[in-house]
Parts: C-alpha cells; sequence; structure tokens
C-alpha cells in the first residue's frame, strides 16, 4: 500500500515525554473501509499516537498523510478539519450540556444564534442510519456510560468524521453491547469510513477486526491481518515471550467468616440510590469478584465496607463484631485493607514521598506525638526492596511514579498491615503486563494465606481468572453470585445487563 | 494557525527541583517586583534607585534603622506564620488583619479591666485572651468552611472589615478614654500590661515569642503526628479522608490556630507599641503576611527572614513619606512582589525547553 | 413605612448596587471561563482613580470612563498572563493583584484627594418610562451608567445562555478538555473572558467615583469588590440573579442612611458592619442550598488547563 491510496499513513513517528520515549519511529497505514486495530498493553504507546493523530500532541518527527497529502496538526480543530474523529476513553463531553450542545459547540457551520431544533433533526437522522438510538435533550450527567458513548460516536460523526478512532471502547460495556458496537462499526466500516480501535483484549480484536498493527514498548512490532493470525503470535508479540494466561489456583479451604453485609442500602454522589439491599458474606481463603458495568454500584460497595460511606439500611460486620457505623479508623484497625480506584490522589499523596505515605495509615499507631522517621524510612527501604518497586529515591515525590510502581507501593503499604480483608478496586487498570501479574500473585498471596478478598473489575476474563467466587453488580442490587466454573462470560454478561440469575447460589 | 517556532517553546514538567532554583526564583521575583515598580515611580519624574537607596538606609543604615525594622518583623512573623501554616493545608486565611485585631481587643480587654494583677500575671493572661479571641476569629468562617465548603477565601476577608470596624466601635465609644482629647483611644495600659523590651531599643519580648512560634510550627509540621496529619491534608482532602484522618477536626484546629497566632500579633502591638488599643493599629499586617508566607513557600524559618526584610520594607517605607510617597507606595511594592513570585513559580514547576524534540532521560 | 420611603430606599438601592453589580457581571464572565479572579477589588479601586484623574484632566466623564476600562483591563491582563499562561495559582494571584491595585490606585491619587469633579454623571430620567408610578423612581431615574448596567445584565444573560460564544465560555470552564476537543481556542476565550471582566470591574469602580460619590478617596471601595465576589456565588454565576442580588446589597449599605428617618439610631459602626454580615450569612445559607440541589460551579474552575499534561 502506497501513502497516495491510503487514508492514514503515520511514518517515522517519534514522540517523548520526560523520561519516557512513548513512540518510536512508529508507522502505521490504514486503509478505507477497514476495521484496523491497535494492539497492545497498557503503557505501549497506543494513545499517545492517537492523541499526535487527532493533533492533540504534536510528534517531535515523523510525517502524517491523510489521503495522500502531507498534514501538519497544530490543535484539535486541524485534525477534525480533516475528517478524524475520536471517541476518547474517558468522554470529552462537558457533563451540564444536552448532548445536542455538546455537538453544537464543535460544529463550525452553525450560526452565532443557533437553531438546536435543526441539529436535533439531523442527530435523528445519524441515528436511523447506524442504528442507535440518544436523546439530543438528555444532560450528559444523566446518561449511562454505554449512552454516552453513544453520544460520542454520533458527534464525531456530526463532526465529519471519515476515520473514526476508538479508545478502548469495550471497557465500559457488557458483551453485548460490545457485539452490538461492533456490528455498527462494520457498517460504517461498509458504508466507506475507516475505523481504528485502540484495545488491549485480545480475543475481541481477533474477533471482529480486519487488521492489527501490535505496540510494544513504544515501538510499532508489526502488522497483521486478523485472519491469518492467532493469539500466540499477537501475545508474542505484544509482550515479547510467552505467557502462561492460566493461573493454577491453589485449592485453598474456606476460613471464618470475615465480612458480612446485611441489607445495605447507600445513596451514590448525585442522591441516587447507590447499592439497594446488598447482602453479602466474605470468608478468609477466597477472592471475591464483583462484575458489572463501571457506575453499578461497585465504588459505592467499596467504600461502604471501609467505611468512607455512610450505610441508610443494614448492618456491616468485620469479624462477627458490629463495625456498621464504625469510622474509618477503626475500620483500618479492625484489618479493612483499601485498595482505591484513584491511585495517585487518594491512595497515595501526590507531593509527598514514599515514606510518607508508607506510614499514611500506620503513623497513627505510635505511641506519643512524634513520628521517628528513621525507623519509618527503614520501614519504607525494606518494603520497597521486598516489593521491587522501582524508585529514584526515598525522598522524591511519589507523582513521579510510573502506575505500576504506584501500584506496587499501595500494596506493599497495605499488605505489610497484614490485613483481614483486603478490598481492591480495579486495580489492573492501566498496568502493563508485569505489573498485573505482580498484582495478581499478591491477592493470591493474601487468599492463600487464609484472608479475604474483594476484587472488583471490569475485565471478566481476570475475574473468572482470580475468582473464586463472582458476584454481579447491576443498579446497585445483586443479580447472582456463582463460581466461574459454573457459569460462562455470556451469562455473566447478560447478568451484568440486569438479567437476574434464575438459580441463586446459596452458599 | 501556523506558529510554529511559538509551538516550538514548551514547558516541560520537571521530576524535582534544584535548590539553586527554589532560592533564585523568589530572589529574582523580589528584584524584577522592585524594577516593576521602578517603573511608576520614575513616570512620576522621581529617580527609583535614589528612593530605593532612602528606603535601604532608612531600614538598614542606622542602629535605629535597624531596630525599628525588627520590631516591625514580630507582627509579621506572627501573622506570617499563621498564614503559613493556614496556606500548608490550603485554608485561603486571607483573615490574619482581622484575627489581629481581635486578639487585640482580647488583650485590651483583660488590661483595661485587671490593671492592677502583677506582671507574671496579667501578661500571659493577656496572651492567652488574645490567642483565644484571634483563634475565634479564624474559628468563625472555617465552621462553614469545614462543613458546608462554603468558600473560606471570601468569608475571612469580610471579616477583616468587621474586626477592624469593631475596634472603631470600641475606641470611638464605650472604651474611648475621657482624657484623650476625643482621640479614638483607649486609656493608657497599666505598668504589668506592657511587654517588657529587650535592651534599650524598642525591640521587646515578643520577638521571644515570635521565634518560639516558629520553632514550635518547624517541629509540630516536620516531626509530629499531627503536623502530618496536615501536610496530607494539604495535598488531598480526599487521602486524608482515606486514612482515617479527621479532616473536618483539623480545619478547624488549624484555622483556630492560626487566628491565634494572628491575635497575638495584635497582642504584642497594643502591649508594647502603642500602649493601648487605637485605631489604625495595624498598617496591613495581615495582608503582607500573606505574601511573606508565599514568598517564603510556606516554611517557618523563610518566614523568620522574609519577615526581617519586609519589616524594613515597611520602615523604609516611613522614611520615603516625606519625599511626597504615600504608604501605599509599600503596598504597591508588595503587591507586584507577590506578583513576580506567583508568575516565577512556573519555572519551579516547569522547565523551559526549545525545540520540538524532547528530551529522553 | 411609607411607601415613599421605601421607594427612597430601594431607589438608592440601585443606585448603590451599581458599582456591584457592573463588578460581579465582570467576575461572571471569567468564572463562567473557568478563571477565578480575586483582584475585583484592586481593580475598581484602580478603575475609580483613573477615571477621577482622566475626567479632571479632560473634563468629559466619558473619556474618563475610558480610561478606567482600559487601565482595569490592563491590570486584568497581567492576570490572565499568569493563571492562563505561566499556569500560576489563581487565588494567589488575584490577591495579589487586589493588593497591587489598592496600593497603586492610593499612589496615584494622593493628590486628588477631597478634590471636587466638574462633570459626572448626573441623574437622566428616561421620558416615559419615569414617570411608570412606583417603578419609575425606583427604575428608570438614574445616571446613563445605571441604564447601561440593565443593559448589560440583558446582553451577558443572552450571549451566555442563547448564543455560540457563551456556549463555547461555558464549555471552556466547565471541561476545556472537552472544548479543546472540540476545536474551540481555549486559552483565547479565558483571557478574553479576564479581561473583560476587569474592564468590568473597572467600571463599577468609576462609577463610585463619577456617579455615586463622586469623589476620589483612598480605599474608598471598601471591600465592594469582595462583596462582587461572594455575589457571584450565590447568584449561581446568572447575570439576572447578580442583578437581584446587587439590589439587596445596595439597599443593605444605604439602608444606614435611612436608618436614621426611621428613629431608629444605632451605632454607625454596626451599620457599616452590615453589608459584610449579610453577605457572610447569605452564603452559608446559599451554600447549603446548593449542595442540596446538586448546582455546582462551574467543573473547572480555579483549574489552569494544559493540553498535555499527563
Amino acid at each position: 500500500m502506497s501513502i497516495e491510496t491510503a487514508v492514514v499513513t503515520m511514518k517515522n513517528i517519534t514522540k517523548s515525554f520526560p523520561g519516557i520515549r512513548a513512540n518510536d519511529q512508529v508507522n502505521l497505514t490504514i486503509n478505507k473501509g477497514e476495521i484496523h486495530a491497535l494492539l497492545g498493553e497498557n503503557g505501549a504507546g497506543k494513545s499517545t499516537l492517537m492523541s499526535i493523530l487527532t493533533g492533540l500532541y504534536r510528534p517531535d518527527s515523523g510525517e502524517i498523510y491523510i489521503n495522500g497529502q502531507a498534514m501538519k496538526f497544530y490543535s484539535p480543530k486541524d485534525a477534525v478539519l480533516q475528517g478524524i474523529g475520536i471517541v476518547h476513553q474517558h468522554f470529552k463531553l462537558v457533563k451540564t450540556f444536552t448532548v445536542a450542545e455538546n455537538i453544537l459547540l464543535g460544529l463550525q457551520s452553525s450560526n452565532e444564534i443557533y437553531d438546536l431544533q435543526a441539529i436535533k433533526n439531523k442527530i435523528e437522522e445519524f441515528c436511523l442510519r447506524y442504528g442507535f438510538h440518544v436523546n439530543p435533550d438528555a444532560q450528559v450527567w444523566q446518561l449511562s456510560i454505554g449512552e454516552q458513548q453513544r453520544a460520542e460516536i454520533i458527534k464525531a460523526l456530526f463532526w465529519g468524521a471519515e476515520i473514526l478512532i476508538l479508545d478502548e471502547p469495550t471497557a465500559v460495556l457488557t458483551p453485548q453491547e460490545a457485539t452490538e458496537l461492533y456490528k455498527t462499526l462494520r457498517l460504517m466500516a461498509n458504508q466507506g469510513k475507516s475505523v481504528i480501535v485502540i484495545s488491549h483484549k485480545l480475543t475481541e480484536v481477533l474477533e471482529n477486526t480486519d487488521n492489527i498493527t501490535v505496540l510494544r514498548g513504544g515501538k510499532a512490532i508489526g502488522t497483521v491481518q486478523t485472519a491469518s493470525s492467532t493469539e500466540e503470535e499477537l501475545t508474542r508479540m505484544m509482550v515479547g515471550r510467552n505467557i502462561l494466561f492460566d493461573i493454577t489456583k491453589k485449592n485453598s479451604k474456606r476460613g471464618s467468616k470475615i465480612l458480612a453485609l446485611h441489607d445495605i442500602s447507600c445513596l451514590g454522589n448525585r442522591g441516587q440510590k447507590a447499592l439497594k439491599n446488598i447482602s453479602l458474606d466474605i470468608f478468609g481463603g477466597e477472592i471475591v469478584g464483583i462484575a458489572g458495568i463501571a457506575g453499578n454500584g461497585q465504588s459505592e460497595l467499596a467504600e461502604v465496607i471501609a467505611g468512607l460511606r455512610l450505610l441508610q439500611t443494614g448492618k456491616k460486620f468485620i469479624d462477627e463484631q458490629d463495625h456498621t457505623h464504625s469510622s474509618v479508623r477503626s475500620l483500618i484497625s479492625a484489618g479493612v485493607s483499601y485498595i482505591p480506584e484513584d491511585r495517585l490522589g487518594t491512595g497515595l499523596v501526590p507531593g509527598l514521598n514514599a515514606v510518607d505515605n508508607f506510614i499514611l495509615k500506620s503513623y497513627h499507631s505510635l505511641a506519643g506525638y512524634f513520628i521517628n522517621w528513621r525507623s519509618a524510612k527503614k520501614e519504607t527501604q525494606e518494603a520497597v526492596e521486598k516489593f521491587d518497586i522501582k524508585l529514584a529515591s526515598l525522598s522524591n515525590s511519589v507523582n513521579m511514579l510510573s502506575g505500576g510502581n504506584l501500584q506496587k507501593l499501595l500494596l506493599a503499604r497495605e499488605i505489610s498491615a497484614n490485613p483481614r480483608l483486603t478490598v481492591a478496586v480495579y486495580p489492573m487498570r492501566g498496568l502493563d503486563v508485569g505489573a498485573m501479574e505482580v498484582v495478581r500473585k499478591l491477592l493470591m498471596a493474601e487468599r492463600d494465606g487464609g484472608k479475604g478478598v474483594l476484587f472488583i473489575s471490569e475485565e471478566l476474563e481476570e475475574l473468572f481468572m482470580l475468582s473464586d467466587r463472582i458476584v454481579v453488580l447491576h443498579e446497585g442490587e445483586i443479580m447472582g453470585i456463582i463460581e466461574p466454573c459454573a457459569t460462562t462470560i455470556e451469562e455473566v454478561g447478560m447478568m451484568m445487563a440486569g438479567k437476574r440469575m434464575l438459580k441463586e447460589d446459596a452458599m | 494557525m501556523q506558529c510554529e517556532w511559538i509551538s516550538a517553546i514548551r514547558f516541560e514538567k520537571r521530576s524535582t527541583t534544584p535548590l539553586s532554583v527554589l532560592f533564585l526564583v523568589p530572589l529574582l521575583s523580589v528584584i524584577i517586583g522592585l524594577c516593576f515598580v521602578g517603573l511608576f515611580i520614575g513616570a512620576t519624574g522621581k529617580d527609583p534607585l535614589y528612593i530605593y537607596g532612602l528606603m535601604f538606609d532608612g531600614a538598614f543604615g542606622s542602629a535605629y534603622g535597624l531596630s525599628e525594622t525588627v520590631v516591625k518583623s514580630i507582627p509579621l512573623m506572627l501573622t506570617g506564620l499563621g498564614v503559613a501554616l493556614a496556606f500548608r493545608m490550603q485554608l485561603w486565611n486571607i483573615g490574619a488583619e482581622g484575627q489581629l485585631y481581635m486578639g487585640a481587643f482580647g488583650a485590651t480587654w483583660l488590661a483595661l479591666n485587671f490593671p492592677t494583677w502583677p506582671i507574671y500575671l496579667l501578661l500571659p493572661g493577656m496572651l492567652i485572651m488574645s490567642f483565644i479571641t484571634g483563634g475565634i476569629w479564624g474559628l468563625l468562617p472555617a465552621i462553614p468552611r469545614a462543613y458546608f465548603k462554603v468558600n473560606e477565601t471570601i468569608t475571612t476577608l469580610l471579616l477583616n472589615y468587621v474586626g477592624i470596624l469593631w475596634v472603631d466601635y470600641l475606641v470611638y465609644g464605650p472604651w474611648r478614654d475621657p482624657k484623650g482629647f476625643n482621640f479614638p483611644i483607649t486609656a493608657p495600659f497599666s505598668e504589668s500590661a506592657i511587654l517588657p523590651a529587650l535592651g534599650d531599643t524598642r525591640i521587646h519580648v515578643g520577638l521571644i515569642l515570635a521565634i518560639l512560634a516558629a520553632v514550635m510550627l518547624y517541629i509540630v509540621l516536620n516531626y509530629t503526628k499531627w503536623g502530618f496529619e496536615i501536610r496530607v491534608s494539604g495535598e488531598s482532602a480526599i487521602a486524608a479522608r482515606y486514612a482515617g484522618m479527621n479532616h473536618i477536626r483539623n480545619i478547624l484546629l488549624v484555622m483556630f490556630i492560626s487566628g491565634g497566632l494572628a491575635g497575638i500579633a495584635g497582642m504584642t502591638e497594643v502591649s508594647a507599641i502603642t500602649q493601648r488599643l487605637q485605631h489604625g493599629i495595624s498598617p496591613g499586617y495581615g495582608y503582607s503576611a500573606i505574601i511573606i508566607a508565599w514568598l517564603a513557600r510556606l516554611n517557618p524559618w523563610a518566614v523568620v527572614v522574609v519577615s526581617f526584610l519586609f519589616g524594613g520594607l515597611l520602615v523604609g517605607g516611613y522614611s520615603i513619606q516625606t519625599s511626597g510617597f504615600p504608604a501605599a507606595t509599600v503596598a504597591m511594592l508588595q503587591g507586584a512582589i507577590l506578583f513576580f513570585v506567583v508568575g516565577g513559580e512556573i519555572f519551579v514547576k516547569y522547565r523551559l525547553t526549545w525545540g520540538s524534540k524532547g528530551g529522553k532521560q | 413605612m411609607e411607601s415613599s420611603l421605601l421607594t427612597a430606599i430601594l431607589a438608592t438601592g440601585v443606585i448603590a448596587g451599581t458599582p456591584i453589580l457592573f463588578a460581579a457581571l465582570g467576575e461572571i464572565i471569567s468564572e463562567q471561563a473557568g478563571v477565578l479572579n480575586l483582584g475585583v477589588e484592586g481593580m475598581m479601586l484602580v478603575g475609580a482613580v483613573t477615571g477621577f484623574m482622566i475626567t479632571m484632566d479632560t473634563n468629559n466623564q466619558w473619556l474618563g470612563l475610558l480610561a478606567a476600562i482600559v487601565a482595569s483591563g490592563l491590570m486584568a491582563l497581567i492576570h490572565a498572563f499568569l493563571t492562563i499562561t505561566l499556569r500560576a495559582n489563581q487565588v494567589v494571584s488575584g490577591l495579589a493583584l487586589a493588593l497591587f491595585g489598592t496600593g497603586l490606585s492610593g499612589y496615584l491619587g494622593q493628590t486628588l484627594i477631597g478634590r471636587p469633579l466638574l462633570v459626572t454623571f448626573k441623574p437622566v430620567p428616561i421620558p416615559g418610562l419615569s414617570e411608570i408610578p412606583w417603578l419609575g423612581p425606583i427604575l428608570f431615574q438614574h445616571d446613563v451608567l445605571v441604564y447601561i448596567g440593565y443593559l448589560a445584565v440583558a446582553v451577558f444573560w443572552f450571549i451566555l445562555y442563547h448564543t455560540k460564544t457563551g456556549l463555547k465560555i461555558r464549555a471552556v470552564g466547565e471541561n476545556p478538555s472537552a472544548a479543546d476537543a472540540a476545536g474551540v481556542n481555549v486559552f483565547a476565550i479565558r483571557y478574553a473572558c479576564v479581561v473583560l471582566g476587569g474592564m468590568l470591574a473597572g467600571m463599577g469602580g468609576a462609577y463610585l467615583s463619577l456617579a455615586y460619590a463622586p469623589s476620589w478617596l483612598e480605599n474608598m471601595t471598601a471591600g465592594r469588590g469582595w462583596i462582587a465576589v461572594a455575589l457571584v456565588i450565590f447568584a449561581t454565576w446568572n447575570p439576572t440573579k447578580a442583578f437581584l442580588g446587587s439590589w439587596l446589597f445596595g439597599v443593605v449599605d444605604v439602608l444606614g442612611f435611612h436608618m436614621q428617618n426611621l428613629g431608629i439610631t444605632v451605632s454607625s459602626f454596626f451599620l457599616k458592619m452590615l453589608p459584610y454580615v449579610i453577605t457572610i450569612i447569605v452564603l452559608i445559607i446559599v451554600s447549603r442550598e446548593t449542595k442540596k440541589r446538586h448546582v455546582a460551579s462551574p467543573g473547572a474552575l480555579g483549574i489552569p488547563y494544559n493540553r498535555e499534561e499527563r
């Protein structure tokens, strides 16, 4: 394929940030009417490459050709003008605006005093053409994540996208919704659009795309035709070695009841009911996985257990002790460890160093009013070595650490406190394969040591791999509790979408 | 817009800030601030270098000048420390001025009502009273801030006006000295209500109090458990809650102490300097404290040093008033310096780079 | 209370509220674009002294007004540069602006204290409207600047909520990253809004020295700039509510004078405290209310925008 015939050609793109070369002489060619996957693990450089294509970043060197013409993008506007549209992982929607207003924002052709009705009519047209539905008058903050994604897609199409880029689109969808999405993308491709999907999900990409370009460590390893590629080949390209994806779980004896939740309800940040009469028990020696689309009560469940969110109804017991109204501190003393979604910001304090962060919770139990920095430093140093955390110095701010090292530091602190129950919320998010393995091993070690683990994740494969039991949450209610060996991904997917399980697992 | 050469100049985030930059940036900011105001001075026909020379001479050129500089630096240190403490927790206490006045009020109340107490009872009593009244003035805006997230910048600032008006009410009204020729002043304090001087200048015991406060603040912030909580809360309130810290209690406590320190500054002024309560006991110490705290990057020792320099600024300002420069000139200078300090911040956090290639480390 | 006294209170309330109104409108625009500008007090004072100075020199109050607008606009430009381009802390930069402006105005105005002004903005009753019973004397018998104020409220309300520019401004303040992705020039809009905000603050200050007083006194705004900032919060960033709020504060401001007519004797000091205390109380009440109704400030208020920040 030559530069002239391809729709998009990125040639020898290089981009660096302080301390990291995100893209290193990357080449990418996209043709008309294809669905092209950009595959790679977290941190491989996929998002950076697409940020360059959409005008958000400027490359240090390299060229971009659109339909054979050399292009330089100085802002997102330039890319939009060339027909490049993107649906980001974190939607770029103004929450207080309606869908129509969000679309209006980027419309170059509209007047100063605008006519919303004309836009709304056109939105209807688009919906019909591509077969999905979005309410143009709804304010974005009221929409579900799937609906917001659809709004983003319509927005991109409205702004004239011929090349549509989707960044990890299925992270927030049920398996069924994901299938629907790819159907729509195929429709668009058949109508002449070019689609680029950024993903780290091998199986999905193998099932739904035409060509795959693999990135690893900032470099483009190669481009293959989906039809003729295999999981092993792609894994090898993605990770550089063969990885065994199966973990043999040791049989662990179920211990005593560590966490008991009876009839828990609580409110979410917008005043809505986030959890509705949840009852759940977690025992020692098991990993309980929580499945569900983000926003169905998972974060609130974790916060309630950790004491960071008030219960409206119900009771909470840790090791048979009533902790329904306990403070965060007494829950920490009772052995509840919470690893939050927001690593740097909540779990770790930005602007403070590794030692400060390591004693973040334990400082309180020291006797007296003073902190012994020497022993704190020693403890931290030991933990850093034990958990293989790579940092330049103990006194540097933790802001500089990579996602993987941040998570390792967090886990190091939490595990060193010898908790009874570990609540981990999306712990693998944004980590590379190596870091993911470490996290997996640590969680398994807790379980094997007789402790309880609550594991919240959006990756069903991960849940199936690690959990002894899977609990599916939908709109704050439990749809089912089931063992992974007794179910399939499709069944769990249906529960995630709201279908209640017929047989309740009486565990 | 094809502005390629402009886009080639970029700010790149730093991983660590070299010590030289940490010192150089505030220093350069002060110098550039002086130049900036120098332009305005030049525009009115006077020679800025000559004027600055006069100021320097007035502040540091004589034993008297130096002692006056120290005297002025005492309330600046106390309010500066109070403000720095609050700022550490991202509590924007702009109310140090009002808290100073309320502290003066509290101290005066004790002094006027119990003038016969012995000095070892009255002075500590005044100290405690001023800490409490100043502290309460800091606590008042802290409560809505802690519980309802009401912006404390505005509430503390508005309370400045209320505090000053309250003192005015007292000295024009019920507390006015009948023998004071109708001036807005109270009766003079008794001997035992006056902070003794150190030596034969006006420098008084308040200096020791201020330095003690700096030492204590340093120790508390860096070596105590509570100080640790403040540093964590200042960086991230969510992380503080996550760690089990009582964020609300800390907000209230920090604002109380911050106001209390400013209150003590008020006490030192009425006890040692004016020796009575009167209108206008502060030429804006509470506002200068904000600039001092920021210039000192919230470090207690730096607050002491910068307070001394700002004391010199004030004294220098008095010495040029006869040349036609009103007190407002000093306020202008302080504001300009703060501008450049604030602007210079970016060079502490970011590095300026050229060219389109980023560096690989 | 007699109706003529009530009328007088409401009418003088409008005049007293006008400087706060201008300042609040300016701050609303700045904050809707996501930039907090606490320097209102300083910009108002600079506007007041510049307006007075130029009017004295040229005997033309309109030139004075123009000068005030330009001066305060320049000051706001400094704040814009610091906070938008240099991404400095918006709270402290605004404070610096307030302090510098206060000092600068005192410095420039030292020779102007107490001097009389030969030309000022005099009341101009609007023919027809000023004869409406009750409403006429309250709203339509004032000087031109008050009428400009009414117009400004309507114009800004319309622009913010019914034009594309207003949509862009609000997007920039709510989610600058989304606005950037939509092709909106975030920097340009923020700069424009901050400078416009400054110009309006200067206008508010000039109103004090050219119409309300009219004279120059050091620190003559007496905290009105801060009240304007608070007003923006409890008007929930809405121009029409800001008008009502500024009117309310105008009334509280002039209440002192009218109290005497009512035979109520309160120490003048407590009367002077009233605007500040009421502002604080209203701020608290409104903050509790907005928490319940989930109405929030512009999402990105106070946070510098950087496209390449990871």
